[in-house]
């Protein structure tokens, strides 16, 4: 009886530290990912800023799915965004508009949407045309100092 | 002067020979293994002292060094208005360095010291000897067991540090200090690495667990047998592992992290 309890504690010891190392590589590193339903929608951004893998896109703020790669479209010379999104967010309609948006100073970049007036929704494979790319900072700067020395 | 320097020699010999009786002792527990039917349970025994009862300690310790990391970095990071990025910080500290080495010091400290005033006590009381005597080999029978259980039990006790620290934190921050769930997790998905740095940290507490079981053992067989000798072997025991995890998790990190 002894060892029996013995052995089932081990086991459960064996059995949680096998959890745990399950729990470390889906919900902290992300490996597979969660095994909620998404499809998948495409964005062209003229450029992506640092914007990366499992990147939160989001409607009014609130998270809608996540970036599941981004690749370099050899002929328009645009980079290509897809995007999971989940699949009860089935309401984004055709002519919604896309944005890379910063979180905090220092925070990560994320993709925020927004919903445009059409009937017709966003559909696995869909594309949005209306995307702004991300602000970077030096351009900004170049800009400024443009405007300053023509005055 | 020739006096120093004999005593200097002779301390190196001692060293060097103590280091090859730890070397012989290890191999020799380790590759004169399988007994079938037998090991198995003694394996078990082993498992349940080492890692079972280390268990409560380190989830309590796990669970607040995540809510204290949640906090810090929260008062740290909403200066910046960064406040997301704390589900990073959490999980990169606890991962890559915290989980194996508070892990790695708690267990030489809870198991270590346990084995060595264990095994020194069975010297002192010739119970190692008489195994010899009835022809058990005392280093397959009271060794190996230890030395398995070791490096069983340490990378499984990291790891859920790691995890019960990470979910502290998330409690924290989430539910305490309002941080957003969605950023929280995805922040920290987008910058844990799988490979890079849930792994490395498995790997460090491996080597941290071989070195603490074999500094353990070690200690305990070459300990002087009298109460005053076990229970300098056990401090030994810590003060070593302790020092040595400390050295080791920064030739690891140099190696694993050094060139990113």
């Amino acid at each position: 009886m002894r060892t029996r309890t013995i052995e089932i504690l081990v086991g459960l010891f064996v059995v949680c530290g096998l959890l745990a190392a399950l729990a470390l590589a889906m919900t902290v590193s992300g490996l597979s990912g969660s095994k909620q339903d998404t499809y998948k929608i495409y964005a062209h951004f003229e450029n992506i800023g640092g914007l990366s893998d499992k990147a939160e896109v989001t409607l009014a703020g609130v998270q809608i799915g996540t970036v599941s790669s981004i690749k370099l479209d050899p002929q328009m010379l645009t980079a290509v965004v897809e995007m999971k999104i989940f699949s009860e967010v089935d309401y984004l309609s055709i002519d919604s508009s896309v944005q890379i948006l910063t979180s905090g100073l220092l925070g990560g970049k994320y993709i925020g949407l927004s919903v445009g007036a059409e009937e017709e929704v966003l559909t696995e494979g869909g594309v949005i045309e209306d995307s702004q790319s991300a602000l970077v900072l030096e351009e900004l700067i170049g800009k400024f100092l443009f405007n300053k020395v023509s005055e | 002067m020739l006096d120093t320097l004999a005593i200097t020699g002779r301390l190196c010999i001692e060293k060097l020979a103590g280091f090859g009786r730890a070397t012989f002792v290890l191999l020799h527990a380790l590759l004169v293994w399988p007994q079938p039917g037998n090991s198995i349970p003694l394996i078990v025994k082993q498992l349940y002292s080492v890692g079972v009862k280390s268990l409560l300690i380190i989830v309590v310790s796990g669970l607040f060094i995540g809510m204290v990391l949640g906090l810090q970095g929260y008062t740290i990071l909403v200066d910046f208005a960064s406040e997301d990025a704390v589900g990073q910080m959490v999980a990169l500290s606890l991962v890559r360095e915290l989980a194996p080495v508070v892990t790695a010091l708690l267990f030489a400290g809870r198991a270590g010291s346990a084995l060595t005033a264990e095994i020194g006590l069975m010297k002192a009381t010739e119970q190692l000897a008489s195994l010899e005597m009835i022809g058990v080999d005392p280093l397959r029978r009271i060794v190996a067991p230890r030395l398995w259980a070791g490096f069983i039990s340490m990378p499984l006790l990291s790891m859920i540090f790691a995890i019960v620290g990470i979910y502290g934190g998330a409690v924290v921050s989430i539910d305490w200090l309002g941080v957003y769930s969605g950023s929280f997790w995805s922040v920290m998905q987008s910058s844990v690495d799988f490979y890079d740095d849930v792994l490395n940290g498995v790997i460090k507490s491996l080597v941290f667990g071989f070195v603490i079981t074999w500094i353990a053992v070690y200690q305990g067989l070459e300990s002087v047998p009298t109460s005053e000798g076990i229970s300098q072997a056990t401090t030994r025991t810590v003060v070593y592992s302790s020092l040595m995890v400390l050295a080791l998790d920064f030739v690891l990190t140099a190696l694993m992290f050094g060139n990113i």
